[in-house]
């Protein structure tokens, strides 16, 4: 069971609420594609992902962001059930979608480095630890259901 | 993982420039943040009195580790070589789990997000993460 603070239960929601999911999806989404070349693997369908460039400007990338984003925000709802709350993608991700469940923290890098530069000083140590936390959470729900 | 290209190279000397008179700022605020976020690797400072962000030992010491990014820039065409005292001083009398290089480079890389919103793009980013990865590399040469 995951005990939460209150610091952090309220810091994760602050985050969320102060956050554009469409800018901050697309800008994590394609910084992952980016900084870590080999996720592209799992969007074949996607397109043109040839450059930076590219996957910047591609609007199934910045579409798919926003994706995630919601789906984390599941997560933030309630915080308390992120496991359950996460079950069926956890096996959508394992048994269709055949992802690499290492990868997941590579996008939680980068959503981390998104976040923190638009909150910049606002992201301190410790709401940066608190938003760590959050996602070791989310993506150890996320690999519950791989065998 | 992967070697530096020319490009890589070029991108990472033309970034680090923007640090000049910052780094004492960026390296206390890298390794506070380490010793937050990531509280294992407080095991390797035991010996100092205060472990909070911002102290005095966390602002030393993030200055010496600045000093020594500052000065893989510049030795960026052979890392190996020019970390040589270095890796044999991590390895053989603070003998640091290779692993918490990689930590150490994300906290850096989001200090660096925090300071330098605008110049630090995705391409400087895939720059930066190859490059610190080369270093915590070279840095590990003398271990086994």
């Amino acid at each position: 069971m995951v005990v939460w603070t209150d610091f952090e239960r309220t810091t994760i929601q602050d985050i969320f609420s102060k956050i554009d999911y469409a800018v901050v999806g697309q800008a994590a989404f394609s910084r992952c594609l980016i900084v870590y070349p080999w996720t592209q693997r799992y969007f074949g369908g996607f397109g043109n992902l040839y450059n930076a460039a590219a996957i910047t400007s591609n609007p199934r990338v910045s579409s798919h962001g926003k994706v995630i984003m919601e789906a984390l925000e599941k997560a933030v709802k309630d915080m308390d059930n992120i496991k359950a709350t996460y079950a069926e993608l956890s096996a959508l991700h394992s048994e269709k979608l055949q992802v690499d469940p290492d990868n997941f923290m590579l996008l939680g890098h980068c959503l981390t480095i998104v976040v923190a530069s638009q909150l910049s000083k606002a992201f301190t140590p410790e709401v940066h630890a608190a938003f760590q936390k959050f996602l070791a959470v989310v993506v150890s729900s996320l690999r519950k259901q791989y065998y | 993982m992967t070697s530096l290209s020319a490009k890589d190279k070029d991108t990472v000397k033309a970034f680090w420039a923007n640090v000049a008179g910052k780094e004492e700022q960026i390296g206390c605020d890298a390794v506070s943040r380490m010793l937050t976020v990531y509280p294992q690797t407080k095991t390797y400072f035991s010996h100092w009195k205060d472990l909070r962000p911002g102290s005095a030992p966390v602002r030393k010491h993030g200055a010496t580790v600045m000093t020594a990014v500052t000065d893989a820039v510049s030795k960026i065409d052979d890392l190996t070589g020019g970390l040589l005292s270095l890796s044999e001083l991590h390895a053989f009398t603070l003998r640091v789990d290779p692993a918490n290089f990689k930590v150490l480079a994300h906290n850096l890389l989001v200090v660096l997000a925090t300071v330098f919103p605008n110049d630090f793009t995705p391409e400087v980013h895939v720059a930066m993460d190859k490059f610190l990865a080369a270093v915590a590399h070279a840095l590990s040469e003398k271990y086994r």
